[in-house]
């Protein structure tokens, strides 16, 4: 990922590649109309008597001064020809990039919470449904169509690099579309102000080349490893007990839907909507003090054993 | 009316000597006061009217935004009754009517007249307001339950408060005709408040076209 | 002297019998009553400025806090509902509660002055809106400094602002308290158009009217009728909350955007209102500091009745993230690219004036002229989002809040700067110092631009909006700290300016009546003026009354020595719409507390309703229908002027 993962001034999928030149041309437009009203501004103003107060402007007389419409004239025929320009590609744009492409490859269905992401692969389909949070796989090269659904206030999705920003509305159903061009990670955000975490619900894509993305999506569709060790074992119980309250994990007791789903926990790179890198010392800090890191977050803090804790980590971290 | 005679100074305003004489408004006869129809009290009645009509027009604005975006069934009741509906929407009209009745008593020195028109429009604003009380207790939805609801209760109910302080307004007119505050001439509380009961009823057909009237025409079935 | 129906009215000039029998009938009564009764629209207006500017200043505390809080990443001066909770206040405040009432203020102090006229149309109803303002904006900070400010960003977008979200009392705070303050506007709106269509001073028919009228008269006509839309929608939000409707919810079939609509038909309009007005400041006192008339005074005129009516047919391009289908979102973005047009003619205008004329630099000039860069810089910013693909990675992002203060600070507090050092000496009969004033200018400059213009950067580098923190590695860090400093400079700047205004009022230069010899009919009477402001009604002849002699043109000259003199009684005169010809004789309204009343039974009714304590709101209602009962009483020495035969 780039030294500035959320900026927006390089593109690398289809989408946002047709939105990036539009954005550069009203860019240097807009830069190159300051500079020529500056530079007016600055030509007219040296002109001035300076170290004026009431006196110096008495002193110079009142003229009626030449008509100057034409002036006015001139500057909005200039003006027209950048609007005009901007227009007509603008609808160009929007033709192209409304989307959603008439034949996805893959379709997910991505629901914004607060403050985190759920996503759904093949939804339509029991048996290649899965669930993750927060980390978005797709296969390089390949139209991804995303359905959007508000959970509960609005959120909007946002993935600079790959596409603009769609919201997540209650109620509705939105569709943003992304095509990454290359293989990489791109950093997404929340971007509509969703409550007091708004700052903290990002996401990644993650872009593979189609065998890797297989594999992966192969991998996902798994249910949880069985536990191995006592410790797993000791661990699985808490975590049915305890986190399965709000969590799920597939193919055990912990069956919730309000919170992510944990099957997979491990092979994401990121805890709590990218707030977190997923390292075993965060990860137990998380569970123990979500809200020293993300006041407000609905995940409360679990007041564990340290061996309670000892036990959900190893277990946790058995989710590849 | 203005004349304007050069019957100033010679000179000009700000003093230099350029041949342009000061232009002079030396109108006769000018009214002291509101007069008739004429006085800024009804142009600030007629801002008032501007801004409550925009108040009603995002009212059914929302009504029909609502209504588009909604599955079928939002309708609480895909045919409404029109059995109290029409009656009380005559009866507003008229009401209407004999406001104006007691305008015209007013500008012909009649105060019976006056005091008769304003008296019945007044009891007949407030059958209005009786009757669309009687009809809200008689719906089988109550303001929480849906949007439909909420929007039917809030947009009758803002109406209805027009009417509450139109039948106030009626009622000042009244006393004060009685107590023989108004003249042809001096009675622009009495045309102010006349258009204001006339604005409110208008609004009615409206509201009454939108939700009495539109579900019969397929909107939001 | 006999009452009579119809008078001719004596003309006259001025003299000391005259005008100290003027001064008896206008003077505001002393001690309590006439501080809370005076109508004198120059008093209002000097109240509105003053109130409005402790806004800017609350406001103004709000943000340094903020962006200490964001000088660098994962600070934590600021808890995440604390920070929320400022930058939401921040947004009301300086949106609703200053921004606005500046340029009303400003227009009630001038506009009598530059129509000729002896005081508003409705002067009683002018110190309504004024107690109305300062009663919903004690509401609305009552809110916030109990902890109860409002947290979902000025324009608190459902579900977020519902109660299932926000249980506590910060969003009935919000949406009463912006009720409240709707009917300040409302009213203020109402009394502006009938002014300026109804009161002006013989002759100034509209082609004579100053630019200044244009630019407020035209935002007065479009917030009467957009302004219910946001009460409508606040109310709707306040009784989803408290009584269980579903106008925004879906699950009770309600469309949350349906909120976004109703608040954005009003909002959009609304920014338009705020900048207006402060266009047409600039625009009648860019001119004087140019020696010259104003260039294409009637195209500027147009423009801004141009740019305020299509500016009611853009609102969806603060919603073109949610969804919309195709056709809806091109319509909307050529239309917010068209209103580039109108919106550039002012600048093409100020610029021509510049070059055509022969400046000179005071203070004011400063501030008048270096807004049209920022205008320009707000405007190209604006620009690039109307461009509906473009807004896509822009909105919401540091981006638009660089933009919105660009056209805010820009083209609002600039020219309210400027504007104080213009008028000062007109309300208060000193002059501002001018070595203060380039101090306090360049000081304000160049904080703004090194606050502002790299925010440019930072959204552009995708720094999100309303964040209480942001992570480092982002490449934000050194831009937030620019913005940061940047900010506190233009505080200091503020704070001179506010010293410059202190020190002048206790010893500035005395002022005459003309120091800028400047053109408009405010100019023509003392500094400060008297409470009748004209002895003698003038009768206007031409657009710069003051310069005519020197504008060449063969007319007529207006009249300010002879005229109407109008000193029966408290009176003014009334003319047609069009052509302002005399029609009528007004009585204006002698100092009176209902305003006053009214205000006090409206805050308790809404103080009820906050508390859903229906007594309390009962009682504010019938104080409130008392005071308008009383207000409206009619005359009945009027109705006993009939002429006897």
């Amino acid at each position: 990922m780039s030294g500035v993962p959320l900026s927006y001034l390089h593109a690398a999928g289809q989408r946002a590649d047709t939105i990036l030149p539009l954005t550069w041309f009203t860019l240097i437009v807009s830069i190159l109309v300051c500079i020529i009203i500056a530079a007016l501004l600055w030509s007219g103003v040296r002109r001035a008597r300076t170290g004026g107060g009431a006196a110096e402007t008495r002193a110079v007389t009142v003229e009626p001064g030449a008509d100057g419409g034409r002036w006015i004239s001139l500057g909005l025929l200039i003006s027209a020809v950048p609007l005009l320009a901007t227009l007509i590609w603008t609808m160009v744009a929007i033709a192209a990039t409304s989307g959603p492409p008439a034949h996805p490859g893959l379709t997910l269905d991505v629901t914004g919470h607060q403050w985190w992401w759920e996503v759904r692969y093949g939804a339509t389909e029991p048996d290649q449904s899965f669930e993750t949070a927060n980390e978005i796989h797709i296969p390089v090269g390949v139209p991804v169509l995303i359905r959007l659904h508000g959970g509960d206030v609005i959120h909007s999705f946002w993935v600079p690099a790959l596409t603009g920003k769609t919201d997540t509305i209650p109620g509705q159903t939105n569709f943003s579309w992304i095509e990454a061009r290359q293989p990489g990670r791109y950093r997404g955000q929340c971007t509509e102000y969703c409550g007091s975490q708004h700052a903290h619900m990002g996401l990644e894509v993650v872009a593979q080349p189609p065998a890797d993305f297989e594999r992966w999506r192969a991998a996902q569709l798994l249910p949880a490893r069985a536990p191995r060790t006592s410790a797993e074992q000791r661990g699985l119980a808490v975590v049915e007990y305890r986190c399965g309250l709000c969590h799920e994990v597939r193919g055990t007791q912990a069956g919730a839907l309000a919170a992510p789903d944990l099957t997979h926990l491990m092979s994401r790179r990121t805890l709590a909507a990218g707030l977190l890198p997923n390292t075993p010392g965060n990860l137990v800090g998380w569970i123990e003090n979500a809200q020293d890191i993300k006041p407000g977050a609905l995940m409360p803090n679990q007041a564990l054993t340290g061996e309670q804790l000892t036990d959900v980590q190893a277990y946790l971290e058995s989710l590849q | 009316m203005i004349d304007a005679t050069a019957a100033g100074t010679g000179r000009a305003a700000d003093g230099a000597p350029h041949g342009r004489s000061a232009v002079l408004a030396q109108p006769r006869d000018l009214p002291v006061g509101p007069m008739g129809r004429k006085g800024l009290g009804l142009w600030g009645v007629g801002t008032l009217i501007a801004t409550e009509a925009a108040l009603f027009s995002y009212l059914l604005f929302a009504y029909y935004y609502t209504g588009a975006a909604a599955p079928p069934g939002w309708l609480l009741e895909s045919h409404p009754s029109l059995r109290l509906a029409v009656p009380n929407t005559i009866i507003l009209l008229v009401s209407s009517g004999f406001a104006w009745y007691g305008e015209t008593g007013v500008l012909r020195q009649r105060r019976s007249r006056a005091l008769t028109g304003f008296g019945l429009a007044l009891v007949l604003g407030t059958l209005f307001a009786v009757i669309q009380g009687f009809e809200w207790h008689q719906r089988p939805f109550r303001l929480g339950e849906s949007s439909y609801a909420s929007l039917y209760y809030i947009t009758t109910g803002f109406h209805i408060a027009h009417v509450l302080i139109g039948l106030l307004v009626l009622a000042a007119i009244f006393l004060w005709t009685a107590l023989d505050y108004f003249s042809p001439r001096r009675r622009l509380s009495v045309s102010a408040g006349v258009i204001y009961w006339h604005f409110v009823d208008i609004i009615w057909l409206f509201i009454f076209t939108t939700y009495y009237i539109s579900p019969y025409l397929g909107f939001g079935r | 002297m006999r009452a009579v129906d119809f008078r001719s009215p004596t003309i006259g000039s001025d003299s000391p019998e005259h005008a100290a029998r003027l001064e008896r009938l206008w003077e505001s009564s002393r001690g309590l009553k006439g501080f809370l009764g005076t109508v004198d629209h120059k008093q209002i207006g000097i109240r509105y400025i003053i109130t409005a500017f402790i806004f800017l200043a609350l406001g103004g505390i709000e943000a340094l806090l903020m962006r200490l809080q964001l000088a660098g990443p994962n600070l934590s001066l600021l808890t995440p509902e604390q920070y929320n909770e400022l930058f939401s206040t921040h947004g009301m405040t300086m949106i609703f509660l200053y921004a606005s009432p500046i340029l009303s203020g400003f227009s009630n102090y001038l506009w009598p002055l530059l129509l000729g006229s002896r005081d508003m149309a409705f002067p009683r109803l002018n110190a309504l809106s004024y107690w109305i303002y300062l009663a919903s904006g004690i509401f609305l900070y009552v809110g916030f400094l109990t902890g109860n400010g409002p947290n979902d960003g000025w324009f608190n977008y459902v579900p977020y602002a519902a109660r299932d979200y926000n249980p506590g009392l910060n969003e009935d705070f919000y949406s009463l308290g912006m009720v409240f303050l709707g009917i300040s506007t409302t009213i203020g709106a109402a009394n502006f158009i009938v002014t300026a269509l109804r009161t002006r001073a013989p002759g100034m028919s509209l082609n004579r009217l100053p630019i200044l009228i244009w630019g407020t008269l035209t935002a007065s006509a479009a917030n009467l009728v957009v302004v219910p839309a946001v009460s409508l929608a606040f109310f709707m939000l306040w009784l989803d909350r408290q009584f269980g409707t579903h106008f925004f919810d879906p699950a009770g079939g309600g469309q949350p955007l349906l909120w976004q609509h109703l608040f954005w038909i009003f909002g959009h309009p609304w920014v338009y209102a705020i900048v207006l007005p402060a266009m047409g400041m600039v625009s009648q006192g860019l001119p004087v500091f140019c020696r010259r008339p104003l260039v294409g005074y009637a195209i500027v005129a147009l423009s801004t009745v141009a740019t305020m009516v299509l500016g009611f047919g853009v609102w969806v391009h603060h919603m073109f993230a949610t969804g919309l289908p195709g056709l809806g979102l091109s319509f909307f973005s050529g239309a917010s690219i068209a209103i580039v047009f109108p919106s550039a003619v002012a600048v093409f205008a100020w610029l021509a004036t510049i070059w055509l004329g022969r400046p000179v630099i005071t203070t004011a000039f400063l501030y008048f002229s270096s807004m049209i860069l920022m205008f320009v810089v707000g405007g190209v910013s604006g620009f690039m989002t109307a461009s509906v693909p473009v807004d896509w990675q822009l909105t919401d992002t540091y981006f638009v809040v660089a933009h919105i203060h660009y056209v805010l600070i820009g083209i609002n507090v600039f020219p309210v700067l400027g504007a104080v050092y213009y008028w000062f000496p007109k309300m208060t009969g000193r002059m501002m110092d001018e070595r203060l004033g380039r101090w306090n200018f360049w000081i304000t400059f160049i904080g703004f631009n090194l606050a502002f213009l790299p925010m440019h950067v930072t959204g552009l580098l995708g720094m999100p909006r309303r964040v209480y923190t942001y992570p480092d590695g982002m490449g934000w860090d050194s831009l937030n700290l620019i913005t940061t400093i940047g900010s506190f400079v233009l505080a200091a700047g503020i704070l001179l300016f506010l010293f410059n205004v202190l020190k002048s009022l206790r010893s500035g230069a005395i002022a005459d009546a003309n120091p800028w010899d400047a053109p408009t009919l405010e100019w023509s009477v003392p500094s400060p003026p008297p409470p009748y402001n004209f002895a003698v009604i003038p009768t206007v002849a031409s657009r710069y009354p003051l310069w005519e002699g020197r504008l060449g043109g063969r007319g007529s000259a207006t009249s300010l020595d002879r005229g109407m003199l109008l000193e029966s009684g408290k009176e003014t005169v009334a003319t047609s719409s069009m052509d302002a010809t005399p029609d009528m004789i007004v009585e204006m309204p002698e100092d009176t507390t209902a305003p006053f009343a009214l205000s006090i039974g409206t805050a308790v009714l809404f103080v009820g309703l906050l508390l859903k304590t229906w007594t309390v709101a009962v009682i504010g209602l019938l104080l409130l229908s008392a005071a308008t009962l009383v207000w409206l009483w009619p005359r009945r020495e009027l109705r006993e002027r009939e002429a006897r035969p």
